[in-house]
């Protein structure tokens, strides 16, 4: 019965562990570390497996009936989610064990802090608590960001912190405007009074939406408000940017979580209140980040502006607000978590093969181990850029498909099939610069040796890559179920409040 | 049979040749052969059946969801194609095996070469729309690899980015046009799809559909105005120009016109625009060949023309026509394929391709010379060859357009000029390089090229004339079985024979010959074709100045919009804010119904002194202490509104935070300058006030509508269930630790983390203390006032003591475990202010992040406990015992958890305070410090 | 009552933001701790306004005030004091490592 809590208890409880065993070393903090993300892993495989068939396991914290006490919520969409997180963490962490996570104390712990803000983020079924979590995933973000410090990481947190801190006041002003038109904070029943807000007191609600709205595009880094992610992601060291991948994603989960549930066609007076804002803003997005990548010097800042890129695309499937714009986000959220962490990674390593040139695009020395390296770029490249026939061509496929029924849906192709031309060019471009357009021989120092982890921790991710095409079926197939389930939330609000919700009145005037 | 094992053999078997050359040394020429003559035999083992008119559909599901199915179709069309694929291929890891030079990597040239072939195999193979251009995507991949080969060569490098990103355009547009023309017909199987051609054709959505099929098509197959890629990509080795340019890649999009005929053909647009691409394809094409110097950039536009022959043919939407077509797309691929192996040789053998430098080669390789004739006179349409038979099926063709009334003749006209001009480069192919005097100067000294190197050519020079002599025996059956497999209906009447009697294409055909033998031969007259030069700018030219103007532009737009100022960032948040909120409020009426509360002096006084404090704190804003200080009054302006509006809670913790937090500045202050410059200038100013104006007034409008409002609420259910349920009178603390105390968890453990990482950041963080204070006063020799230390030591064991009151009665009256813990922490804080960090850190010697960690496990292990009771996490064990002692019980619970939230609270202060202490380095620098 | 919470509510958040838009951190922080002040206020009184009050059940007032709200506004300044005490010592950091106390580093 507790299972759904765990994926949240379990990266606590390491987490303070492994605060306090600091005198314990590496070796066996990181044996801790590991251990723990490990668990995630058959946890989320057994979520998943539990509401496979729809069904909405509801966890009351302190045995209060919600909406009175906190409710964890585990869905398809939830589980999903979990489970990304819990392949990401595992390969960032297994990459990371190459080395980076020495270069400050408390790594590990740090961690497990992130993914408890997470996955928190991700089960919740409370606007206030997701902001808790919230700020928990944040702190440990900072602190992540920061890990091995030097000006570079210090200056991009800089940004990163204050504007989150501006964030989370917007995120308190939003709540504070929803409690004060609903007098309730839980998502469900939020969604259930919703529909019975009268003209007097719906503008307020929506005002507190587009704010609410405005907190996560700014946590998934929608343009303009995301400009602050390439750099800082650029910044953090290889390991850590790849989980950050999923960090994005919170805010993308946010939106598809709260908008269809509680502001969805059936919010009354309130109904949509997204839909107006979401697709073009994430156009622009789309669009800027692709000419981003195309303006890059180096490959990770490539890499952070390829997960604006991604984001814009997926936030245009979710900007249609239809389910079969629903399913392509959930397919796609999953391939751009991975093939962003897989690039983020492969970066990195490329970054510190080149002795002399690092990641920038220039000719200044060989490119050692270039037959790993060249592949594990390609596979990702492929993918990310979305040609065939890995996972980004078929997200792509199930956009455009999405999208043909829209309106504007010249608009959208167009600018998804160009800004995917922009982004191929410079993918290509990129890749000669590095592999192809090298010196005749290699500098002075010698390139340092590939560390099986590392190479291990991209390949695993590229793996689930493939197998996302491989298995393309079973996993349209769940991204439509999940879709299905969130073009129609009445099954979250029954398992939530039960089936009375509907003529229960909970609330009650103070005064 | 498994037709996808035609596919994957190849595809899948990429890495056989590296890995088995690398594990037991077998050449990798061999394990691409023997790949190659596998998936050759399963198609051969069918290919009797289809020419008997048979297709075979085999599927398998993929992404229903998609409409992505894993279908394969073997027609005589896809049978064709399969064997030019495979038969031609197969010559072609030959003739590689003899080209390569030692330093090439055979197994890189190899893996690349199968996983290309494999691709085009599936273009050619796939039932499936989606499937065709996943794999048409991955000829374009794989292709760029392949030109990319020497990729130490910049033209290699050029080129293959070129033909990428040509290739790759077509293949979006090409896409494009799939998934609409799915979308019209409902499937994307071949066969539903040729079989609602008038569907299609009536389909409003038609034009649309054509237009972006042919971008991928023309790009694809280097029509004019995308041909431009093709003579670049001429920088892959030989081998690869020869089968990608011959029978292959470019005939991809040859393949997709003919695939797609009975769907989308035979309309006005399709005759306009296809024929239109084709003719001028041609024209310009065959006219550009005869002036290239290169013999691989003549046999690239040569291509081109040719390619552009069979467009206009499938653009005439005759069956005869499309039949036609068929034929000269089987006829150059062999021609072709060998005269690219020829050029190979030449080049091979004589370092260089050159034909200004060429000639007379006839003398040293004479078989060599034999056999290019042959191919050459094919690729011209002289009689007695493959190539002259559909030339004349071609130009017979040209008599039958329905569409261009009047101009009837323009065709037959336009297609004899562009005969003409393909006699002249087919003539100068052959004399500049074999005939004429002996050459001069060359790298090598020419010979005869090794025996394996010329069988390729000899065998498809062979089929040259084989077809020629004998069409109706070698090639009529392959040729029934394709063209009506792309007709997809009863194929008209029609003969391949040498001789049809004497007719206007025979004119034609003798006008070209000996049309084209003139230009070559007076050549001088009309135009120097050895002093001609190239032109500078071409397509390559200009698309890579478009890609290097793109890649300009965008830095230029991207680093200045994103130029890493946070300002600006904080800006535009802000303002988004605004909008979004604004624009969400529309049609609200600010004032409400709901009865307000009469306001009275002390609220007032309150206000006002806040509204003052906050307005006088920002204009002063770069006085630092004064700011601060009044920063401070400000917060202590909100704990006193807490008091008023009936928060005792919040107002304690506003208050102590308050004291901790201005400390903390205090002492970061020391280490900061004391003022900050006025950088921003006055345009800035007056628009930031203008913001904060607009924002505050936002912020206002909205609370006002708010409290204007009555509310419902599910309060009444803490206030109801604190005691009985929750075992507390004071509710908000109830809620803490109960109700919602899994907000309470995370709220700690941000503590926790924020303690980390602050520790993380003061590592090895050594600021200098400036002499002077700011108003440059040296610094009191005492630095820790005598007065401060008389009151603080007495005040430690009484902060204690006090937090120990507030900590019990925390649940029923104002207090708790973080207010309890904020008063331990404050105690210890001014400890440190008064004693300095290393008494503090002597005294309080413990490790304070262990503190934290007990903390939160000492809370996450209380909710863990209740699972004992087979209770949801956090739930307070009360209420589940229901004799008297339950209150202790209860307390426990609740009290456990307070504690933890304590020791986090207490570790956090230890942490920063004890930690800040470390920071003061040498006290001796002057307030100038490193960075300014 | 409610008039004056809002005015104090619009000048806390106008003059937040005014201060967070600076080059400089220290005046950043500034901002940011008035706009904190402004969102707890805010957060609290979406519960309404109750004067001379208290959530205390034991002492038996016909109106109470809302609760929830001031056990958010609770957990909100324990979290700013979090993210505001990193931001401080970040600040710090900045100026050794960054050589100044721009908020884009350095002196700019």
């Amino acid at each position: 019965m507790h299972l759904v809590i765990l994926p949240v208890l379990l990266p606590l409880v390491a987490g303070s562990l492994l605060l306090l065993t600091a005198g314990l070393g590496d070796a066996a903090r990181r044996a801790i570390g590991l251990a723990a993300t490990l668990a995630l892993l058959p946890l989320a495989v057994l979520l998943l497996d539990r509401v496979a068939d729809g069904t909405h396991l509801v966890y009351a914290l302190g045995d209060w009936a919600p909406p009175f006490g906190i409710v964890l919520v585990a869905d398809r969409l939830a589980a999903v989610m979990l489970l990304l997180t819990a392949i990401v963490a595992l390969a960032s962490l297994v990459y990371a064990g190459a080395g980076d996570d020495t270069r400050g104390p408390q790594y590990h712990a740090l961690f497990q802090f992130q993914l408890l803000g997470i996955n928190g983020a991700f089960l919740t079924g409370d606007l206030f608590n997701l902001f808790v979590f919230f700020e928990v995933l944040l702190i440990a973000s900072y602190a992540l960001l920061l890990h091995g410090l030097g000006a570079q990481r210090v200056g991009a947190a800089m940004h990163v912190v204050v504007l989150n801190l501006i964030g989370s006041a917007l995120f308190l002003f939003a709540v504070g405007t929803l409690y004060g038109v609903t007098g309730t904070l839980n998502l469900a029943d939020l969604a259930r009074v919703m529909p019975l807000l009268g003209p007097d007191t719906a503008p307020l609600a929506r005002s507190g939406a587009l704010l609410l709205l405005g907190v996560f595009a700014l946590k998934a880094a929608l343009l303009p408000l995301g400009f602050w992610l390439p750099r800082a992601y650029a910044a953090a060291t290889g390991a850590t940017a790849a989980l950050f991948a999923v960090l994005t994603k919170v805010g993308v989960y946010a939106i598809l979580r709260v908008y269809p549930l509680v502001f969805g066609p059936g919010a009354g007076e309130v109904a949509n209140v997204a839909a107006a804002w979401v697709l073009p803003v994430a156009l622009v997005t789309l669009a800027f980040g692709a000419l981003g990548v195309l303006a890059s010097r180096t490959l990770r800042t490539s890499a952070g502006w390829m997960v604006v890129y991604s984001v814009g695309t997926l936030l245009v499937a979710v900007g249609l607000f239809s389910e079969a714009g629903y399913a392509a986000a959930v397919y796609y959220t999953a391939h751009s978590t991975l093939a962003s962490a897989a690039l983020f990674l492969v970066s990195d390593l490329i970054a510190r093969q080149r002795v002399v040139g690092g990641d920038r695009f220039e000719v200044v020395d060989s490119m050692p181990h270039g037959t790993v390296l060249g592949t594990l770029f390609f596979v990702t490249a492929v993918t990310i850029a979305g040609l065939p026939p890995l996972s980004g061509f078929v997200g792509k496929l199930l956009v455009l498909q999405a999208a043909s029924a829209a309106p504007g849906a010249v608009v959208i192709w167009s600018v998804l099939l160009v800004a995917a031309l922009v982004v191929i060019v410079a993918v290509a471009r990129a890749g000669s610069a590095l592999f192809w357009r090298t010196a005749a021989e290699a500098p002075g120092a010698p390139a340092p040796a590939l560390d099986g982890r590392s190479v291990g921790a991209i390949a695993g991710l590229l793996a689930c890559v493939v197998g996302l095409v491989a298995w393309g079926g079973a996993a349209t197939s769940y991204a439509w179920s999940t879709a299905r389930q969130l073009a129609d939330p009445s099954g979250y609000v029954a398992a939530v409040l039960g089936s009375d919700a509907s003529v229960h009145e909970r609330r009650r005037s103070l005064r | 049979m498994l037709l996808p094992l035609v596919i994957l053999i190849p595809l899948v078997g990429a890495w056989l040749p590296a890995a088995l050359s690398r594990a037991f040394g077998i050449d990798p020429a061999r394990t691409a052969a023997a790949l190659v003559v596998a998936a050759l035999a399963i198609v051969l083992g069918q290919a009797g059946a289809v020419l008997d008119g048979a297709t075979f559909v085999q599927s398998w599901p993929w992404i229903p969801d998609l409409g992505l199915v894993a279908s394969f179709r073997l027609d005589g069309f896809g049978l064709l194609f399969a064997l030019l694929i495979l038969v031609i291929g197969l010559l072609v890891v030959v003739y590689a095996r003899y080209y390569l030079a030692p330093e090439d990597s055979q197994e890189r040239f190899y893996g690349l070469l199968l996983l290309f072939m494999g691709a085009m195999l599936g273009v050619v193979l796939s039932e499936n729309l989606l499937l065709l251009v996943t794999f048409w995507e991955l000829t374009s991949l794989s292709s760029f690899l392949l030109i990319g080969f020497w990729r130490h060569e910049a033209e290699a490098r050029r080129g293959a980015r070129l033909a990428l990103m040509i290739t790759g355009a077509g293949g979006l547009a090409l896409l494009a046009g799939v998934l609409l023309l799915g979308h019209v017909v409902g499937s994307f199987e071949l066969t539903q799809v040729l079989a609602s051609g008038a569907l299609v054709k009536a389909h409003p959505l038609y034009e649309t559909i054509l237009v972006l099929v042919l971008l991928g098509a023309f790009t694809k197959s280097a029509q004019f105005p995308f041909h431009f890629w093709l003579p670049h990509a001429m920088a892959a080795p030989t081998p690869v120009s020869a089968y990608l340019h011959s029978a292959t890649m470019v005939k991809a999009g040859i393949f997709l016109l003919g695939r797609l005929f009975p769907a989308l053909a035979g309309t006005e647009t399709w005759f306009y625009v296809v024929s239109g691409v084709g003719l001028t394809t041609q024209l310009f094409a065959s006219y550009v060949a005869l002036f290239r110097h290169d013999l691989k950039g003549l046999l690239a536009y040569s291509t081109v023309s040719h390619l552009g022959l069979v467009t206009l043919l499938f653009g005439l939407g005759t069956p005869l026509g499309e039949i036609a077509a068929v034929f000269h797309i089987i006829n150059h691929a062999v021609f072709k394929a060998s005269l690219f192996m020829a050029a190979g040789i030449i080049d091979h053998e004589t370092g260089t391709r050159d034909m200004r430098r060429l000639s007379g080669l006839a003398r040293y390789m004479p078989w060599t010379a034999a056999l290019a004739t042959i191919a050459a006179g094919a690729m011209a349409g002289v009689p007695l060859l493959n190539g002259f038979l559909s030339k004349e099926m071609f130009f017979a063709e040209t008599f039958q357009v329905q569409w261009l009334g009047p101009w009837y003749w323009l065709l037959p006209v336009a297609a004899t000029l562009a005969g003409i001009f393909t006699v002249a480069y087919s003539t100068r192919f052959v004399h500049d390089v074999f005939f004429g005097p002996a050459p001069q100067g060359l790298p090598k000294t020419p010979h005869e090229p090794p025996r394996w190197m010329k069988v390729p050519v000899e065998i498809l020079v062979g089929l040259c004339l084989l077809v020629g002599l004998t069409p109706a025996i070698t090639v009529d059956p392959l040729l029934r079985a394709a063209a009506g497999a792309v007709l997809q209906a009863p194929l008209p009447e029609f003969s391949l024979a040498l001789w049809h009697g004497f007719n206007l294409p025979v004119l034609m055909s003798v006008v070209a010959l000996a049309g084209g033998a003139i230009v070559y031969f007076t050549r001088r007259y009309h135009f120097d074709l050895h002093g001609y030069q190239q032109k500078p700018v071409d397509g390559r030219a200009i698309s890579e100045l478009g890609v290097a103007r793109a890649v300009h532009g965008a830095r230029w737009l991207v680093e200045r919009v994103a130029n890493h100022s946070l300002q600006r960032y904080v800006l535009l948040l802000v303002l988004a804010a605004l909008v979004l909120g604004v624009s969400g409020a529309r049609g609200l009426a600010l004032t409400g119904t709901a009865s307000l509360t009469p306001p009275d002096g002390l609220a007032m006084l309150i206000t006002a002194a806040l509204v003052i404090t906050c307005i006088a704190a920002t204009m002063l804003h770069t006085k630092r202490l004064l700011a601060l200080v009044l920063v401070g009054v400000v917060g202590l302006a909100v704990s006193l509104a807490f008091v008023r509006l009936s928060a005792p809670d919040l107002a304690l913790t506003q208050l102590l935070v308050e004291i901790v937090t201005v400390l903390l500045l205090l002492l970061a202050m020391y280490f900061m300058p004391a003022e900050s410059p006025r950088e921003s200038s006055r345009p800035r100013q007056v628009r930031d006030v203008a913001v904060a104006v607009v924002a505050g007034g936002a912020m206002s409008a909205l609370a006002w509508a708010l409290l204007t409002r009555p509310l419902d609420t599910i309060a009444w259910y803490y206030l109801e269930n604190a005691k009985p349920e929750g075992g507390g009178y004071n509710v908000v603390n109830v809620i803490l630790v109960d109700f919602r105390g899994f907000d309470t968890l995370g709220e700690i453990t941000v503590l926790g983390v924020a303690a980390v990482g602050i520790l993380a950041l003061l590592q090895g963080l050594k600021l200098d203390a400036p002499a002077l204070d700011w108003e440059g006063r040296p610094w009191a020799k005492e630095r820790y006032p005598l007065m401060l230390r008389v009151m603080s030591q007495p005040l430690l064991p009484l902060a204690l003591l006090v937090s120990v009151y507030l900590f019990l009665r925390g649940h029923n009256a104002p207090g708790g475990g973080f207010i309890a813990g904020l008063v331990t922490g404050t105690a210890m804080l001014l400890q440190y202010v008064a004693y300095g960090g290393a008494w503090a850190r002597e005294r309080l010697p413990w490790n304070y992040t262990n503190v934290i960690a007990a903390g939160l496990l000492i809370a996450t292990g209380t909710g863990l406990a209740s699972w004992a009771f087979g209770t949801p996490f956090l739930t307070s064990t009360f209420g589940y015992v229901t004799w008297p002692v339950v209150g202790k019980f209860e307390l426990a619970s609740a009290m456990a958890f307070d504690l933890g939230i304590y020791l986090a609270v207490v570790g956090v202060v230890m942490v920063i305070i004890s930690r800040l202490g470390g920071l003061s380095g040498s006290a001796t620098v002057a307030p100038q410090r490193e960075g300014r | 009552m409610e008039a004056l919470v809002a005015i104090a509510i619009g000048v806390l958040t106008g003059s937040g933001v005014y201060l967070m838009l600076r080059a400089r951190t220290f005046p950043v922080l500034l901002g940011l701790t008035l706009l904190s002040y402004a969102v707890n206020l805010f957060l609290f009184v979406s519960g309404r306004i109750v004067v001379a009050s208290a959530p205390l059940t034991d002492k038996g007032l016909e109106t109470y005030p809302d609760p929830i709200p001031q056990a958010l506004v609770l957990t909100a300044i324990v979290i700013g004091f979090g993210m505001t005490a990193l931001l401080v010592v970040l600040a710090l950091r900045a100026i050794r490592d960054t050589g100044g106390d721009h908020v884009d580093g350095g002196e700019r």
